[in-house]
């Protein structure tokens, strides 16, 4: 019963910020509502008992990605009257994918996955069942090989985009810092017989 | 679960929410006192002693002040925004109290079993503190870019930059204290440390204990890192705010602290046990606060002593120093863990094994 309520606001909250992400004219807005929809998809998580990846997905998304994709936001200049220039151009086909995802979707609805028994009042492991132990039993035995790969890339991608963006700048003066803590008295103090 | 028992059960989470926060907003406005006695007494001066008894009424003299002032909202910022960003800021600080264990309780004998003094016994509770104190970024970026004003803005960007980068060192030192206690449960992670001074992972952790009290200080922007607020930039991401509004910006600052000091004492000094298990006679919780309200004396004090870090060698600081120094930790620990022969010395705190 208050799973259900809880489901419910939770779905609906994550549909109503997902159609704010679109709809608003502000980017920051989008932004804002794009945060709003991670958080409730996290609450669905943890109603599924799935409360580790409720937590990464805040952790990673919210904590991390989003605030670089606000970063880049905040110096983009959006100019509504561009954005809207090719509208009539671009509805045909717009509209053709809009229409085939409705179908999708109503299609989906009714071919009997979101019945009752699927939806989030199914019934739940006891409480001794750790999901995050569980996730890294299967992760670090299972699927050893594809999580060092994809750690491997992951790692690869960081260190590439710290040498693309890197520049050194001959103008730029630079400090030693290890240089200036290891100054002794000696070094800068010389004593002058008058 | 019938209508009733849902507004029992709400009614209970309302008073345990309630039972949180009404003590943080006090000890806030008492810390500020505190501050500005310990910083008085440290520096030969008075401090404030002139409202009420030896100063006790100035906070609320100042609270009073800070809610009778105008707020004035730029004519060209982002009004919606403007307004949400100090609530934004303070939100996540005061959620991440949900799972911090006060201590265990039998409710003066009525339970058989000791329960564990927190809103929520999360089992991800270390997780779940690490992402919720990731989110109050978002109340500093939207307050500089809200604001319409450049040196808003780049007070916010450098705010952002600061706590992401330190953030980085505290997560990663946390890493060590779930390797050692197997768990992500803080009140697992205290238990794990039961049985005395010896056992607590200041121990064998103390390099972790340091690295995490000092990105906890930058967290909560104060002192040596409060580059937030520092004169050449203005004042940073709050310039626009006056009134209450920029009186939250500064309840998020003092909360965090606490909140620092609590998860310091959670993770690394034993929680709500006492020294030498004799003395566990005394109540958890006031061994808990005692630990805490220490290392709140400590951020006092650390504010005091130092002089502020220029913004370069606070990025030093965090990505050079601290970040492999954490990383090389976990090595070690690990290491001690899985050799024959280290891992006789590592035992005696290794909950799990």
């Amino acid at each position: 019963m208050l799973e259900t309520v809880f489901f419910n606001l939770f779905a609906g909250l994550a549909i109503v910020s997902g159609i704010g992400v679109v709809l608003s004219r502000n980017t920051m807005h989008s932004v804002m509502f794009l945060i709003f929809c991670f958080f409730n998809a996290s609450g669905l998580f943890f109603l599924l008992d799935a409360e580790f990846l409720g937590i990464i997905l805040i952790l990673i998304y919210v904590g991390a990605v989003m605030v670089l994709f606000m970063f880049v936001i905040m110096m983009l200049e959006v100019n509504v009257a561009k954005l809207k220039e090719g509208v009539v151009q671009y509805l045909p086909v717009g509209g053709v994918i809009a229409v085939l995802l409705l179908i999708e979707f109503v299609a989906a609805a009714s071919s009997g996955v979101f019945t009752q028994g699927t939806k989030a009042s199914t019934a739940h492991l006891g409480q001794q069942v750790n999901n995050t132990a569980e996730i890294g039993q299967i992760l670090y035995t299972k699927y050893l090989l594809g999580f060092e790969i994809a750690a491997i890339i992951l790692l690869v991608a960081l260190v590439g985009a710290i040498v693309l963006t890197i520049r050194e700048r001959k103008d730029a003066k630079y400090q030693n810092i290890t240089a200036q803590v290891k100054v002794r008295r000696e070094d800068r103090v010389r004593k002058v017989r008058m | 679960m019938s209508g009733i028992d849902m507004a029992i059960q709400g009614g209970i989470w309302a008073l345990e929410v309630l039972a949180i926060a009404v003590p943080i907003a006090l000890s806030v406005a008492y810390i500020t006192y505190l501050e500005r006695r310990v910083i008085g007494w440290i520096q030969v001066r008075k401090g404030c002693n002139r409202v009420g008894p030896v100063g006790l009424l100035q906070p609320l003299a100042d609270g009073l002040k800070l809610f009778l002032k105008e707020t004035i909202i730029p004519t060209k910022a982002n009004k919606l925004l403007f307004v949400g960003a100090p609530i934004l800021a303070l939100t996540p600080t005061l959620i991440a109290f949900a799972v911090v264990p006060f201590g265990e309780t039998t409710f003066f004998g009525v339970w058989d079993e000791p329960h564990v003094m927190a809103i929520s016994h999360l089992n991800v509770g270390l997780l779940y503190i690490l992402a919720i104190s990731s989110l109050s970024v978002y109340g500093f970026l939207m307050a500089g870019w809200a604001s319409n004003s450049k040196y808003a803005i780049m007070g916010s960007i450098r705010t952002t930059a600061q706590m992401l980068s330190y953030e980085i060192a505290m997560g990663f030192g946390l890493v060590t204290v779930m390797m050692l206690s197997g768990s992500l449960d803080l009140a697992e992670i205290v238990k794990a440390q039961a049985g005395g001074l010896l056992h607590w992972y200041m121990i064998p952790l103390f390099p972790i204990l340091i690295v995490y009290f000092i990105s906890g200080c930058a967290e909560a922007g104060r002192t040596p890192f409060d580059l937030t607020e520092t004169e050449e930039l203005v004042a940073g991401y709050h310039v626009e705010y006056s009134g209450m509004w920029f009186a939250t910006f500064s309840l998020a600052e003092y909360g965090a602290m606490i909140l620092i000091s609590l998860l310091t004492s959670v993770l690394f000094l034993g929680g709500w046990y006492a020294p030498i298990p004799a003395l566990d006679i005394i109540p958890g919780t006031f061994w808990l606060l005692g630990k805490a309200a220490f290392l709140v004396f400590v951020f006092i004090w650390l504010r005091a002593t130092f002089p502020r870090y220029r913004y370069d060698q606070m990025m030093r600081l965090g990505w050079k120093i601290f970040l492999p120094w954490t990383l090389g930790w976990i090595f070690v620990v690990g290491m001690f863990i899985y050799t024959p022969g280290l891992d006789g010395i590592i035992n005696f705190w290794l909950a799990w094994r």
